[in-house]
């Protein structure tokens, strides 16, 4: 009765019972799961994804949310965007940096530097913004996640599903409508389906065709750039997410192959060694016999 | 330090030099290798060898980490995910650190849950389990205090509700309240502290398990059938049987192990941890790990006054006594058969007890109110009915399946 494939049962029953990581609250619609090139034990970054990604989210949302973590020349580290040294160097001089040490206080970005932030601090941000604070991406993409009822988030655990937070991003960036009967919304608020509360204080920050592609065959769409912006984001939380699963591959066949050949040991071992445990009823049995 | 014989001799003057004066040797051969040891044991107990590696990689994943993490509320977060992007290997490091927690609990519950099983904690292994016991609630507060390092949301906030549990404490409570927080919020202070002790336990911890095993190897493993060994025939020498046995099983073990740690390395934690402590703004919900669930069900299952105890203090008193009735249960159970095999009605109320303990756990993560109100006060009595009603009574009414003359019978019955 208590044997191996009990074990692994137990194992499996204990990590089923995790809680489940909910972030946003039900009550709303769930957030439909999209498929990224990221997902699963041999999920990879689409450079030209991340590029694109990163474009929208300098062209739009860089005004509000800052990237604190992120330095410049993260942008061309393998398993990121792979911009080209130049490209980064020619981007980073863009930028003004508050270095103390410079003529005037300010000078031109280097690689190394990190994004400056769009405001000083929490209080200016929030004074731009009608009160509300736009988060930093630097992590964002981890700090959210989504609710899913029982049992579906149990799987999650044998799938290593870990895209909750770009999910639950490009569900908001879709979720804008109007508001149902009997909601008002107070000057500068929105109604989102996937917003926790509903309310959220950031206007509709993308639509159809606000920023250009370079290149032909990709659609200048809200869905596409939010596809985008947040595989992007995904990338800014888990920058060596590449590196990791491939580690992680060469591990676990390592793990599994070592294991097979250890059984076998000790199955040789222990051949000669009579070890099993008989039941109460065997033991009966014997007694009679 | 036990009655078996080692048959370490020293080949050549320099081991025999060593060996008079310092058997260290003789000491590793006699317990590491020779030490005899039931041969019917089966996977359940491995987990005792698993817990020892994991308490290694735990030590030395977390000694890393203290070199590039930085106590102070400014930069621990920041810190952290310099780990994560910067350090070389930082991520996995970090992931094995904070995934290994989880798999230790994992292998902690099974390991206690065997030794509820199999009586293990009877006569004569009463201290060893109290020492387990001892293990059992340090870690916890390890692992509470480490959660509280890389200062996010779920951080201060559940450093902020459990800290708080102690100012229930009639008299001592406030003053320990901010002796643990030390000021009157939970703070840089508290963080310091919380570091120090955080990196200081697990050596305590270590310490602990070489008297668990010291009082272990005096009466030696308790075993399936929980017969008691009679002769030589039914041992087998430590190394290497159960070291190659033991070793397979760590292995498997850590399969599912590096699956979180490469593949899912968060999943196992809350989001709103990756949000940076902010003591004006409260999560939805603050929920503890997983693994401190249950104690949190039962802690939250008392929201009614009994006499001149509040529900606060009621539920203060609940939560430490569900820890604490543990060092009581080798004298609550009086049944003289050990393995639970051989107990036909105990078998019952134990995956009873299995199952209301994992409802505890699910019961812990649910906001308290509608039917999960109802669903943690039964839960909570059974948990403690089964320690103070069922294991007394059972010992006196149930009539036990007969028990295998020896190991080496059992092992050699015929009807297999
Ligand atoms: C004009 C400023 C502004 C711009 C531009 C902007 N945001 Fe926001 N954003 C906000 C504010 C303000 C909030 C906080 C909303 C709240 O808390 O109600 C916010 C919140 C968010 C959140 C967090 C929602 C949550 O779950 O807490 C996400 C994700 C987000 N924005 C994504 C984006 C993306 C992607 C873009 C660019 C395409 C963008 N934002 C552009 C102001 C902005
Ligand atoms: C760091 C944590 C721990 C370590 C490293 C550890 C280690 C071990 C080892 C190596 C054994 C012998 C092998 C085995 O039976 O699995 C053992 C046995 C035992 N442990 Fe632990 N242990 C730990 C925690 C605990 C806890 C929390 C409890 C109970 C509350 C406990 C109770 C026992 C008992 C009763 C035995 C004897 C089992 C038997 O022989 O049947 N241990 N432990």
């Amino acid at each position: 009765m208590f044997k191996f494939k009990t074990i692994l049962a137990a194992l499996v029953g204990a990590m089923a019972l995790v809680a489940p990581a909910t972030a946003a609250e039900p009550g709303g619609p769930l957030v439909p799961k999209q498929s990224w090139t990221f997902a699963g034990p041999f999920g990879t970054y689409d450079e030209n994804q991340l590029q694109r990604g990163f474009q929208v989210y300098r062209e739009v949302c860089a005004s509000c949310h800052g990237m604190r973590l992120i330095a410049f020349r993260n942008l061309s580290e393998p398993g990121g965007p792979r911009f080209s040294e130049a490209q980064v160097r020619a981007l980073a001089a863009e930028y003004q940096i508050v270095d103390p040490a410079a003529e005037g206080g300010v000078r031109p970005g280097v690689p190394a530097d990190r994004f400056p932030t769009p405001f000083a601090n929490e209080q200016e941000a929030r004074d731009a913004n009608g009160g509300a604070y736009p988060p930093d991406f630097s992590v964002i993409a981890k700090a959210r996640g989504i609710y899913e009822p029982f049992p579906n988030w149990a799987f999650n655990y044998f799938t290593g599903y870990s895209e909750g937070g770009p999910d639950y991003i490009h569900a908001l960036l879709m979720g804008y409508r109007e508001p149902p009967e009997g909601i008002e919304l107070q000057p500068g608020q929105y109604y989102n389906d996937y917003f926790p509360g509903h309310l959220i204080s950031m206007a509709p920050p993308l639509q159809d065709g606000l920023v250009t592609y370079e290149g032909e065959g990709v659609p200048e769409t809200l869905d596409q750039y939010a596809t985008d912006l947040s595989a992007f984001l995904m990338w800014t939380a888990e920058p060596h997410l590449v590196a990791r699963k491939e580690a992680g591959f060469r591990v676990i066949t390592f793990l599994i192959l070592f294991a097979g050949l250890l059984y076998f040991v000790k199955n040789k071992l222990w051949a000669n060694v009579k070890h099993r445990n008989p039941s109460p009823d065997d033991v009966e049995r014997d007694a009679r016999a | 330090m036990s009655s078996h014989e080692s048959n370490y001799s020293p080949t050549g003057p320099v081991e025999r030099w060593v060996d008079e004066r310092l058997p260290l040797v003789r000491f590793a051969k006699e317990h590491l290798m020779d030490f005899p040891t039931p041969k019917n044991l089966n996977y359940w107990w491995t987990f005792g060898a698993i817990l020892a590696i994991m308490l290694v990689v735990q030590i030395v994943t977390g000694i890393v980490l203290a070199m590039h993490y930085t106590p102070h509320i400014d930069l621990a977060f920041d810190s952290v995910e310099h780990i994560r992007r910067d350090v070389n290997g930082g991520r996995i490091i970090q992931a094995t650190h904070a995934v290994g927690a989880s798999m230790f609990f994992v292998a902690l519950y099974i390991h206690i849950f065997r030794g509820l099983y199999f009586g293990s904690y009877k006569a004569p292994r009463e201290i060893l389990w109290m020492l387990g016991v001892i293990i059992f609630i340090l870690v916890m507060a390890i692992a509470f205090m480490g959660y509280v390092l890389p200062w996010g949301q779920m951080s201060f906030w559940g450093a902020t509700v459990i800290t708080n549990i102690f100012s229930a404490v009639p008299v001592a409570g406030e003053p320990l309240l901010q002796l643990l927080r030390g000021g009157f919020a939970v703070d840089n202070p508290t963080l310091n502290r919380f570091f120090s002790l955080h990196y200081l336990l697990p050596f305590v911890v270590a310490a602990v398990v070489v008297l668990h095993i010291w009082a272990l190897h005096v009466p030696g493993n308790n075993n399936p059938i929980g017969v008691d060994v009679k002769s030589s025939r039914d041992t087998v020498p430590f190394h290497p049987y159960y070291t190659m046995k033991d070793l397979f099983a760590i292995v498997v073990f850590f399969i599912p192990f590096a699956w979180f740690v490469f593949f899912a390395p968060d999943i196992l934690g809350h989001p709103d941890n990756y949000i940076q402590a902010n003591a004006q703004i409260t999560p939805a919900h603050i929920v503890p790990e997983w693994y401190l669930l249950p104690f949190y069900t039962i802690l939250r299952a008392i929201d009614f006054n009994v006499l001149f105890i509040d529900s606060r203090l009621g539920g203060v008193i609940a939560m430490a006594g569900s820890l604490v009735i543990l060092f009581f249960l080798p004298w609550l159970d009086r049944s003289r058969v050990r393995s639970g095999t051989f107990r036909p009605m105990f078998k019952i109320f134990y995956w009873l007890f299995v199952v209301n303990f994992l409802v505890l756990t699910y019961l812990g993560a649910q906001p308290a109110e509608g039917i999960y109100v109802l669903l943690a006060k039964i839960s909570t009595a059974y948990y403690f009915a089964y320690f103070l009603i069922i294991l007394p009574l059972l010992s006196r009414i149930e009539t036990p399946r007969p028990l295998p003359a020896s190991i080496s019978e059992s092992v050699l019955g015929k009807a297999h």
